[in-house]
């Protein structure tokens, strides 16, 4: 690929962020995301398709087509 | 204030959890309040040192509302995450998997519900995912039946606490099964709290007066009238159950006996 090619709408990434579909550029990390939606890691966890991602992998774990992607944090429970 | 009115009841009697001291026999939820402030001062006026957290979605589309943390600081008090709306054991494994990287800690309350309307614990869930938790190196504070085989079960399997319940959640119906919650009590060597179905403050005293190291409670607090003050009765009453467990209460007798006596009377 031409790397004088910008990417476009149709090349973002669909994946799933709660339930909700998203769309991110290539290699959004998840640190990329939770800055993107305005939220700060020490106050949720993130689990991606399932398996936990932990705090310390949030920058290096690259998002993909098709995620399944939930963030959560602690609410008011008895 | 001065030394010679200090209580001494919270620091003489604390008790013990996981290897963590505590002065406070109130477990607190901090659901299910009006707002988030009145949770804030509830809980503070409760005396209590662990509170319970639910695991949930955040809200994608207002990033920046207002947190639980903002107002009830994990620096302050110690986070006993939940398994609340957990009815397979499948669910709470991984909702505990999420609250532990959340907060980064091992402590926490499995719950894994039956079916409405009674939210009756599911034991079978329940011992597969204390099962799948306690390898994973959790320390459970078990929500159970009041049920003394099925408790002493989770007690031998590993977990830290036994929590059967007073009466279904949010039911407000109090300890409706003394008789087991007692039985439980006496033959387990770790703590025993009522979980659930405190609706007012001489219950959280009858359950602490049976010889529970605690008492568990949410709804009792966040539904009453004027939430704080039932959190300063709350925390009043599990002092009160407890120090009457302690002395010993007195026996229980058909016929009067008077406490005047009977001799110098006039005539």
């Amino acid at each position: 690929m031409p790397d004088t090619l910008m990417p476009s709408a149709a090349d973002r990434l669909a994946l799933m962020v709660n339930g909700e579909a998203r769309a991110v550029a290539p290699g959004t990390s998840v640190t990329d995301l939770l800055a993107e939606i305005g939220l700060a890691e020490r106050k949720v966890a993130v689990e991606r398709n399932l398996e936990i991602v932990p705090r310390s992998q949030y920058a290096t774990t690259i998002l993909c087509a098709g995620d399944a992607i939930e963030i959560v944090h602690f609410i008011g429970g008895g | 204030m001065p030394d010679d009115i200090k209580m001494p009841v919270a620091t003489d009697d604390s008790w013990e959890v996981a290897g963590r001291r505590f002065n406070s026999r109130l477990i607190v939820g901090t659901g299910r309040y009006k707002t988030l402030k009145q949770t804030g001062e509830s809980i503070r006026a409760s005396g209590a040192e662990i509170v319970t957290v639910a695991v949930r979605r955040v809200n994608l589309s207002d990033a920046t509302a207002p947190m639980l943390q903002d107002f009830v600081s994990p620096k302050d008090y110690t986070y006993l995450p939940n398994t609340a709306g957990c009815h397979t054991a499948q669910e709470a494994v991984r909702t505990l998997r999420l609250a532990r990287e959340a907060g980064g800690w091992n402590l926490v309350k499995l719950e894994v519900l039956g079916p409405p309307p009674y939210l009756y614990p599911d034991m079978a869930g329940t011992f597969e995912a204390a099962a799948a938790l306690l390898e994973d190196g959790f320390e459970v504070m078990v929500y159970c039946a009041d049920d003394p085989v099925a408790a002493k079960r989770l007690e031998e399997m590993g977990c830290v606490a036994i929590m059967p319940l007073g009466a279904p959640i949010g039911s407000g119906m109090g300890v409706v099964n003394p008789y087991m919650i007692r039985s439980i009590k006496q033959n387990a060597k770790v703590p025993v709290l009522v979980d659930a179905g405190i609706g007012t403050a001489s219950e959280a005293a009858f359950a602490m007066e049976l010889g529970c190291d605690a008492v568990l409670l949410n709804s009792a607090i966040a539904h009453a009238q004027d939430p704080v003050k039932m959190a300063v009765a709350m925390k009043h009453a599990v002092i009160a159950g407890r120090e009457a467990f302690l002395a010993g209460r007195m026996p229980r007798d058909y016929r009067a006996d008077a406490s005047s006596p009977m001799s110098g009377l006039i005539r």
